[in-house]
């Protein structure tokens, strides 16, 4: 057990090497900040039942950003050890491949709670101004809100961890990452929107998968269980997926 | 310390490895010589655990090296070819992370690492980059690595390639010294080296052992390509007469006019210096200089990387 902490706090500081770990928090901020910014001017004009909260993270553009940053951070995890050798050193060490595995994953995702956690200063300072008018419906709002943003990023993490795994350069492992999510966000709101299918069984799929219809849902202060159950097994299922190719690929190298 | 049996490689339809069998004691340094691509390091990454073998087995310490490969790979420290190393740590940062990666306890680590800095003479460096060090500084961090969990045996691949004489001569010096208390498994293509270092040699081509000895055994042994070389002054019939030696395979005259030197090329593990001085003896030549030429392990090397 130690082995696996020891290594993923040596993830988490790897990653906070990187240049690309300052560019993703930077990104991650001002857009997620300009986006906040232009939900209260939008809720300025034209008032609605809708809180700062569920339209900030219930637009396109916030996923769009959290499908490429999520991506960003980790396209080399694995690539970059191929690359270099230091998978030799590394799993020639008394460590188990699954706690090289789990560290990989999650010193990812404590690098991206930590990236993510000054968002929260946006509503304070949204409190702060507006005289205590309610960035949501209620308190439990953000923590089902925050939950929802953990769960998908975990799942996201894990998907770039697999594509990482797969290939042999890191710019290769973003695109890869990047297009699957794309292709998850996307497919069920073109389907509606843009193809208009009414059938209700689609509809019915779409509610399931949809991460954006989701977090209509979480952000109004409504935790569905079902959904943390789809996220943590897709991200499971990924995880063992990485496992798997990493293990026949250390056989390769 | 080591034993393998039977061990095989393949990639696809080639064969890396082929069914190699050898035991390391306890205490030995063991050279593994060998041409590049003979198999060397596919051995030894499957000796680490790194890569499983097709076929066969083998153990460190009495641990399968798969089956059983962490407790194996707790007892041996590994510098793979090239040193492969993160650029963007700092080397005590780097030490101490493998050094708690390896099981050293938490209160030990800091202990250790000062140890195998100093053991390894890179103490001034440890707030450096590793990416802004020199190539035999890499090298040498790599080995600190290799010892930090103080294991029993060491297998290192290629410790000295792309070094400086000083540095490969540091760096020997090194491996000498931390093999008083440990087994060493070291392979390299520098001969010298290994008759400096090593106490066994094995000699492998083309994924087979072709000779498993001491240094001074083998170049006994193999006389395949030794010379024996006479000066003398001798008539026009010296040719023909040298030439009739059964083991002279084959024969060079040159004459500076007073004297010519022979140099006959012989078969192998034959001797014929007492046959030429009788010859010489017969014929009533003046002999200034015989000799024959000692194989060389260099010549022992090419013998047996060289045929088939």
């Amino acid at each position: 057990m130690r082995t696996f902490f020891v290594q993923t706090m040596r993830e988490v500081r790897g990653i906070f090497y990187t240049p690309v770990a300052y560019v993703v928090m930077a990104l991650l901020l001002a857009l997620i900040g300009y986006t906040f910014q232009a939900v209260i001017s939008f809720l300025n004009k034209s008032p609605s039942e809708v809180t700062v909260l569920q339209v900030t993270f219930g637009n396109g553009l916030f996923f769009f950003i959290f499908a490429i940053t999520t991506s960003l951070i980790t396209m080399r995890t694995f690539s970059e050890e191929f690359r270099m050798g230091t998978i030799e050193m590394l799993t020639t060490a008394p460590v188990k491949e699954w706690h090289i595995v789990l560290a990989k994953f999650f010193g990812t995702v404590i690098f991206y709670s930590v990236a993510l956690a000054p968002t929260l200063v946006f509503f304070a300072i949204f409190s702060y101004v507006s005289n205590g008018h309610p960035a949501a419906k209620g308190p439990g709002a953000f923590g089902s809100a925050y939950l929802l943003l953990l769960l998908l990023s975990m799942l996201f993490i894990a998907i770039g961890n697999f594509a990482s795994s797969l290939v042999k350069d890191q710019v290769n492992a973003a695109v890869v990452s990047i297009t699957v999510k794309i292709i998850y966000l996307w497919v069920p709101m073109m389907l509606e929107e843009m193809l208009n299918i009414t059938d209700p069984r689609v509809r019915k799929a779409s509610e399931f998968i949809s991460p954006i219809i989701h977090m209509r849902d979480f952000s109004a202060g409504v935790v569905d269980s079902r959904r943390l159950v789809w996220y943590v097994s897709l991200t499971v299922f990924f995880l063992i997926l990485t496992h798997h190719v990493f293990h026949s690929r250390k056989l390769k190298s | 310390m080591i034993r393998v049996q039977q061990l095989t490689k393949k990639y696809g339809p080639f064969t890396a490895v082929k069914a190699i069998s050898f035991e390391v004691a306890k205490g030995e340094i063991v050279g593994f010589l060998g041409p590049n691509g003979a198999g060397k390091s596919t051995t030894m990454k499957m000796l680490t655990g790194f890569l499983p073998p097709t076929t066969g087995r083998a153990s460190i310490a009495g641990f399968d090296v798969f089956d059983e490969s962490l407790e194996a790979r707790r007892r041996l420290g590994y510098l793979p070819e090239n040193t492969p190393l993160y650029p963007e740590m700092k080397v005590g940062e780097y030490l101490r992370y493998r050094a708690a990666l390896k099981g050293v306890p938490g209160s030990k680590v800091r202990v250790r690492v000062g140890d195998v800095l100093d053991l390894c003479q890179i103490k001034d460096r440890e707030s450096q980059l590793i990416g802004a060090l020199s190539k035999g500084y890499r090298q040498r961090v790599g080995l600190a690595d290799a010892l930090v969990h103080d294991p029993d045996l060491l297998i290192l691949d290629e410790p000295t390639i792309g070094l400086d004489p000083n540095q490969i001569r540091t760096v020997r010096e090194l491996i000498k010294n931390l093999a008083e208390k440990r087994t060493v498994l070291i392979s390299t293509h520098i001969l010298p080296e290994v008759e400096m270092m090593c106490s066994r040699v094995i000699v492998i081509h083309k994924g087979q052992i072709r000779a498993m000895d001491t240094a001074e055994n083998l170049r006994k042994n193999h006389r395949a390509v030794g010379e024996l070389v006479l000066e003398a002054r001798a008539g026009n019939d010296a040719v023909e007469a040298l030439k009739s030696i059964p083991a002279v395979k084959d024969l060079t005259a040159v004459s500076d006019g007073e004297w010519t030197t022979f140099t006959m090329r012989l078969d192998a593990k034959t001797e014929p210096g007492a046959e030429v001085m009788r010859l010489a003896t017969e014929r009533k030549w003046e002999v200034r200089e015989l000799h024959q030429k000692r194989a060389t392990l260099e010549d022992v090397f090419a013998e047996l990387t060289t045929s088939e």
